[in-house]
């Protein structure tokens, strides 16, 4: 294992230092692993807490700031952060008007964060709403498992969903947002190598040079099926195809994004945007704005997925607000 | 040692027994979890008890409510993932079925250890065949039960429900799992047994070690 850390025991403790002394805009609360905006949430405006396994930056913490989170839980690499810890931020970020937890469909994720919402209400009064983002194709038959997992939507949900709540609307709507938000997009991803736990010290999977994981999960779980190395083109093919027989985007403006898994070089991610780009024209799918790069990582593993939004009116116009952030900034 | 009741001292065993087994058994555990899972259940159920045993051993508890909430709440602020809510709620359940007494008899040892199962598959939402821990808790109960009911003392019942858990275990390695992150793998995920269904057992073994030694 080759990697830029102190100790694998010290990676989260380390990276949030480095966020603190890098982001003055930002609060740290070193403790509890949250990460805050540094300016307290504005009275009467709803506020987005997210969180997760780290390992996926920018995903949450960059995406804390004006127009997105109003604060991130950090649990260690790719596992769930604890209750008291989003308890703690659920209590510190509300102003009162009530809290969102945006919360990725991992078994995990998804009961800590239930306990936490039962625990805050239970102790402050504080109301809390939440949203389980589910968009990954890979996962077909969800009736006999955990369903499908939380990706690459979940940047664009923070976004728009941000945008709404930095608007002034109420708990409900925002809510409401946020689910209707989750039910117009699907992602799907692939790998070219895997990703290494730093605590774990060697791959989390086993990926011949030749081999591709087609319907990867952003913490190596294995996908749809494995298959020989191809050309950007028809990897393009494999990742929009599943995605279009899921959902119909025709009809409607899409918001693309082409994300890299943390160890692939943007001029690929162009190769494949483009690839994806034209899939989609030829599908009838009107693409109206688009994300290209790093957002929601998976360590250092080589490898893209694509998500795509089908989006109204007010998502798009959500969308186009100011938003300030380390991971995402426009507008402003 | 026959004995009636369950006292506060018993719990302390049987959970400083619980640390011991997980702490043997951490690499076995983590082996059962990276072949359907993400590798991390030795590790964590040790780091949960390890936190647990430290905090029953600062502040010596006098009810068995506030104990096994304590305890509830210790695992899940220290365990994390999936197994943190689910053995934290056990414990929470136990606790507040248990009442604030010093000692609990088979019968209501049973009905506490019933409503924390109750939480756990209020939390899981996980049915019988599932793949999980519940298909080792559910049959040690229902032993528990037939065997406190039948006149058996603790340790009679203990082992019994030992037996049961470890069948139940057992019983988990042909079937799909359909909970968990092991869901993920369909039809691959038979032909191992479950990581939680094994530490549950665990958590048996550790009872029944405690009231016959």
């Amino acid at each position: 294992m080759k990697k830029l850390i102190n100790t694998p025991e010290s990676v989260l403790a380390d990276a949030l230092a480095g966020i603190d002394a890098a982001h003055p805009e930002l609060k740290v609360d070193h403790v509890n692993r949250v990460i805050y905006r540094a300016e307290p949430t504005r009275a009467g405006k709803v506020a987005l807490i997210s969180g997760g396994g780290s390992g996926h930056e920018p995903l949450h913490g960059g995406f804390v700031g004006f127009g997105m989170l109003d604060a991130a839980c950090a649990g260690e690499v790719f596992t769930s952060p604890t209750p008291d810890q989003m308890q703690e931020a659920t209590k510190v970020a509300d102003s009162g008007a009530g809290v969102l937890h945006i919360v990725k469909n991992y078994t995990g994720d998804v009961m800590n964060f239930e306990m936490a919402a039962e625990m805050a209400e239970a102790e402050t009064g504080v109301k809390v709403a939440s949203i389980v983002v589910n968009d990954d194709v890979a996962v077909q038959d969800s009736l006999f498992t955990a369903g499908r997992r939380g990706v690459g939507l979940t940047v664009l949900l923070e976004k728009i969903v941000g945008a709404a709540a930095e608007e002034g609307q109420d708990l409900a709507a925002v809510t409401a947002l946020a689910h209707r938000v989750n039910d117009s997009g699907r992602s799907m991803g692939m790998a070219l190598t895997s990703c290494t736990v730093p605590a774990a010290g060697k791959p989390t999977f086993d990926l011949p040079d030749d081999m591709m994981e087609i319907g990867v999960g952003i913490h190596g779980e294995p996908g749809r099926h494995r298959e020989k190395l191809a050309d950007a083109a028809s990897i393009a093919k494999q990742l929009v195809d599943p995605i279009l027989s899921d959902m119909d985007f025709t009809g409607s403006p899409a918001i693309v994004m082409m994300n890299g898994m943390g160890g692939t070089p943007q001029i690929e991610l162009y190769i494949m945007y483009n690839e994806v780009a034209k899939l989609l024209e030829a599908a009838g799918v009107q693409v109206v704005r688009n994300l290209v790069g790093d957002y929601i990582t998976s360590l250092d593993m080589a490898g893209c997925s694509v998500t795509i939004l089908k989006a109204d009116e007010e998502m798009l116009k959500l969308w186009d607000a100011p938003v300030n952030t380390a991971g995402l900034r426009w507008g402003v | 040692m026959s004995t009636s009741t369950i006292s506060l001292d018993h719990v302390v065993a049987w959970l400083a027994r619980f640390r011991e087994l997980v702490t043997e058994q951490q690499s076995y555990l983590t082996e059962l979890d990276s072949a359907i899972g993400d590798a991390d259940h030795g590790a964590n159920m040790v780091r949960g008890m390890n936190a647990v045993v430290e905090k029953v051993g600062a502040a010596p508890a006098t009810a068995a409510d506030e104990l096994l909430k304590s305890v509830g709440m210790t695992l899940v602020t220290s365990v994390g993932g999936a197994a943190g809510p689910l053995y934290g709620t056990l414990f929470l359940r136990m606790g507040v079925s248990a009442g604030p007494v010093a000692e609990l008899d088979g019968a209501a040892f049973g009905a506490a250890l019933r409503a924390g199962l109750d939480g756990v598959v209020a939390r899981g939402k996980a049915e019988a065949g599932d793949k999980t821990m519940f298909d080792a808790i559910n049959p040690a109960l229902d032993a528990w039960d037939a065997a406190v009911a039948g006149g058996a003392d603790i340790a009679a019942a203990a082992s019994a429900a030992l037996a049961a858990a470890e069948k139940g275990r057992d019983s988990t390695e042909p079937l799909v799992a359909r909970k968990g992150r092991a869901s993920y793998l369909g039809e691959r995920s038979t032909g191992h047994l479950d990581p939680g269904a094994t530490s549950s057992t665990l958590l048996f073994q550790a009872l029944a070690d405690t009231v016959t030694s």
